[in-house]
């Protein structure tokens, strides 16, 4: 006699509905069948049978809702007996808000013990956005949406831009962040590529060397380092090269950084290498309105630029405009918090995560100042360098490793332009010297944390 | 055991093969092979099975990419290879790894990400190896693995040792560019490698007639003059004979060959892909009619040597065996925190 226990379709899933049952007592079953569907509120899986035998019970009628995970909803009668508790292997089936292959259960929902840090913060001081109008209206939209948008927008007022990549149209992006392109503009202008990202990255920047524009989609950058030569040799110095003849209007986008237990390969924060190539705008949106804006203006913009986005942010909803034609100027910080006692510096993720270390702080009496980069490349130092004639402290974060990092450079134009005004050596947070560990505890001491900002802030006001 | 309602028939049908004349889909085999192949198989199956359990679960984090539907592909190679050749693959590995002889418990620990799994917890489902099987991964980028491979018979060539290289890469991974940079140097220097193209039909949610200007991927080597062959991939004794007949064309010094083997993925591409890119009867057809499992079974039973006691003496040890290294995986402990440093390095 074995048990079935109602499955998960992520570790973080406690509960859902069983939606129909596909048996029936008496029934045989064989390892592989599907016997019922199971419902959340995001999706809708195929639980497939993993022991064999005939099915003695069924415990949770059809139509159940709130079944919490680990329930046993149906009963075998075994054959040996001597099987193994079973439960139904999750086949997920992202319905709505799909989080598709590599997503996973990378969001905000992602690893259990990671999901704390990853909440997103709302800002104790909501600052306005200065580039916000009077009185526009604004709207909840996750950044996986705004991304969506800001194509959706170029692609209807410029007929040159088209997006391409690797299941970017049938599949509606791995991560659905194109969900509905394909529909809207057709597969002329949204290109289901071949797994070849050097050449699909070498075919985009040669159609933008022709003057269309081009929007690269890579599944993760990750995969991009496939195709850095053309990023790099093609797109960023040809301008120069050609004594400013050719022009590529390119976007490279895609998820940048870690997700959640996916392993050293599929876990880097490209920020440093493409912020350290002349010739490349590169950007690192944190909320939704910044994805749409700036992803807007990089498709505007005559140069090639690299749009770092974020897995774990995908799913995370922000304030957007709505109505207007809601473009974020490149090149400009923006600080999200303000504060006298010191100054974080961040960008992506990461800026969440100071927000968090932020009311930390202030429950301690320490009041943070959040400055959140936005644009890598040209980098606006100038907002950095005035909060910190304000604060006298600098800790930096980013996902990267330290070692010749954004935080690096921040920390050297911070001590070129505002030495006389730090009280102590900055401190920078990253991730730690290694590659991104797969085991949970390690990945968790790998990548930096809200507790670690918190100490890095206090070590540098000299507290605690 | 309640999986006798296949017919060869309909299988042989659906598979595809076109055989270009060199063997039988079958060869002869003795009831021990063939009751070891089917152990491994199931145990693959079997195993794959506890890991999606693990993944609901919450034991298993990341990508997880089963290998259900393709086991006869592993167990097949496995059975040409001699000691010493080497092998290696994508981040769909699981079912190498444990046809090449490693301890489930370890595999399914490094899947848990335990101090007890292959690489320490530290790799993960996508990462595993293992330098006494000669299996050099386990790689998340696509198509790395091949040129990897080829390095691997390079460095067979070098040595003159007569070692062959089993590369492994997907019907996806064979529009990668550095497949084919590999394939000329690996012709023109005559290294000993298989490419094992596992055409299981998708990349993702994209099939391969959409991504594929040459869907008949065992002729990509026709410009290289690299001999190619396509082969019944849910038939391990096809697949079997053919990886004999090429690593036998890699020792005599001829250079490399291509196994395109057809098979196909039961479930998603990971186990977070709803694959809606399919249809659900699609993937019944093909269990129905063309699962490697059933048939090497179909095998046993028409030799008469299926007796009932033998296959559930079989089927009994393959789930203990998943058990209990599901057991271990879940039982042992995380990573000692200080092996966060270790690695990165290595001593002279
Ligand atoms: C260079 C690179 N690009 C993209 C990916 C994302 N990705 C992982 S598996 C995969 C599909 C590969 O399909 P295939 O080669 O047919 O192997 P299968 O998964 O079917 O075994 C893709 C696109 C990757 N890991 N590496
Ligand atoms: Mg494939």
């Amino acid at each position: 006699m074995t048990d079935i226990l109602m499955p998960a379709l992520s570790p973080t899933m406690e509960e859902g509905t069983l939606a129909k049952w596909h048996v029936k007592v008496g029934d045989t079953i064989r390892s592989g069948d599907v016997i019922a569907e199971i419902e959340t509120d995001k999706a809708t899986m195929e639980v497939e049978a993993v022991d064999e035998g005939v099915v003695e019970a069924i415990l949770v009628p059809e139509g159940t809702e709130e079944v919490k995970v680990n329930t046993a909803i149906a009963r075998l009668a075994g054959e040996g007996g001597a099987a193994a508790p079973a439960k139904a292997a999750p086949e997920p089936e992202a319905a709505v808000d799909p989080n598709p292959q590599p997503a996973s259960r990378a969001e905000a929902k992602g690893d259990p013990v990671r999901a704390a840090a990853a909440a997103p913060a709302a800002p104790a001081v909501a600052l306005k956005d200065p580039e916000l109008p009077e009185g526009v209206n604004l709207v909840k939209v996750t950044v996986r949406d705004a991304l969506r948008d800001a194509m959706a927008e170029e692609m209807r007022a410029n007929p040159d831009v088209f997006l391409m990549g690797e299941e970017v149209a049938q599949y509606q992006g791995a991560y659905k962040v194109s969900r509905g392109l394909l529909d809207e503009f057709g597969p002329k202008r949204v290109i289901d590529t071949p797994i070849t990202e050097h050449g699909f990255a070498g075919i985009g920047v040669g159609a933008a060397m022709a003057g269309l524009k081009p929007i690269v989609e890579f599944m993760t950058f990750n995969f991009a380092m496939q195709a850095i030569d053309h990023i790099i040799n093609s797109a960023a110095k040809t301008l120069y090269m050609s004594g400013g003849q050719i022009k590529t209007s390119i976007v490279f986008r895609g998820p940048n950084g870690a997700a959640a237990r996916v392993g050293a390969q599929h876990s880097q924060d490209y920020g440093a290498w493409y912020a350290h190539v002349p010739g490349l705008k590169v950007l690192a949106p944190y909320d939704a309105a910044d994805a749409k804006g700036l992803l807007k203006a990089a498709i505007r913009d005559p140069n090639p630029v690299v749009f770092l986005e974020h897995e774990m942010l995908y799913g995370q909803e922000f304030d957007v405009p709505e109505g207007i034609d809601w473009v974020v100027p490149i090149g400009k910080a923006k600080v999200r918090r303000e504060g006298t006692g010191v100054t974080l510096v961040a960008y992506s993720r990461m800026v969440g995560f100071c927000l968090q270390a932020a009311e930390v702080l202030a429950a301690d009496g320490i009041e943070a100042e959040v400055v959140d980069l936005r644009t890598l490349r040209p980098m606006d130092i100038g907002t950095v360098v005035e909060s910190v004639k304000k604060t006298n402290r600098l800790v930096t974060v980013e996902e990267g490793w330290g070692p010749m990092g954004v935080g690096a450079e921040v920390c050297a134009k911070v001590t070129e332009l505002a030495f006389d005004y730090l009280d102590a050596p900055p401190l920078r947070v990253c991730q730690e010297d290694v590659p991104l560990p797969y085991a949970a505890n390690l990945e968790l001491l790998s990548m930096p944390s809200v507790e670690r900002i918190v100490a890095a802030a206090k070590a540098v006001s000299y507290r605690g | 055991m309640a999986r006798a309602q296949t017919g060869t028939a309909g299988r042989r049908k659906a598979n595809g093969a076109e055989g270009q004349g060199k063997a039988p889909a079958t060869v002869a085999a003795t009831k021990e092979d063939l009751l070891e192949y089917y152990r491994q198989m199931l145990l693959i199956r079997r195993f794959e099975e506890r890991a999606g359990q693990l993944y609901g679960m919450g034991l298993i984090g990341g990508f997880c990419h089963l290998y259900i539907g393709q086991e006869a592909i592993a167990v097949g190679c496995e059975a040409a290879k001699r000691p010493g050749d080497q092998m290696i693959t994508g981040y769909r590995d699981h079912g190498h790894m444990l046809v090449c002889g490693m301890d489930p418990r370890e595999v399914m620990a490094e899947l848990t990400g335990r101090s007890g799994g292959s690489s320490k917890g530290k790799g993960g489902s996508m990462h595993m190896f293992s330098t006494e099987a000669a299996f050099y991964g386990g790689h998340g980028i696509v198509g790395a693995q091949v040129s990897l491979g080829t390095g691997l018979a390079f460095a067979n060539a070098y040595r003159g040792d007569g070692k062959v290289c089993f590369a492994y890469y997907g019907d996806g991974a064979a529009n990668q560019g550095q497949v084919y940079e590999s394939f000329n140097m690996a012709q023109v220097w005559k290294l000993p490698v298989v490419y094992c193209i596992e055409n299981n039909e998708y990349a993702m949610g994209t099939a391969i007639d959409r991504s594929s200007s040459e869907t008949k991927l065992h002729k990509r080597g026709i410009s290289f003059n690299i001999p190619g062959e396509e082969v019944d991939g849910m038939d391990v004794l096809a697949v079997k004979a053919a990886a004999e007949r090429a690593a036998e064309h890699c020792r005599s010094g001829k250079g490399p060959y291509i196994l395109e083997l057809k098979t196909y993925r039961y479930r998603g591409h990971s186990m977070s892909d709803p694959a809606k890119y399919r249809t659900r009867e699609e993937v019944d057809e093909v269990r129905k009619t063309r699962d490697p499992i059933d048939h090497i079974e179909d095998l046993l039973e028409k030799n008469g040597w299926a007796d009932e006691a033998t296959m559930k003496a079989i089927d009994a040890d393959v789930k203990r065996i998943v058990a209990d290294a599901a057991e271990f995986a879940r039982t042992s402990p995380e990573p000692d925190p200080s092996e966060l440093y270790t690695d990165v390095y290595t001593e002279a």
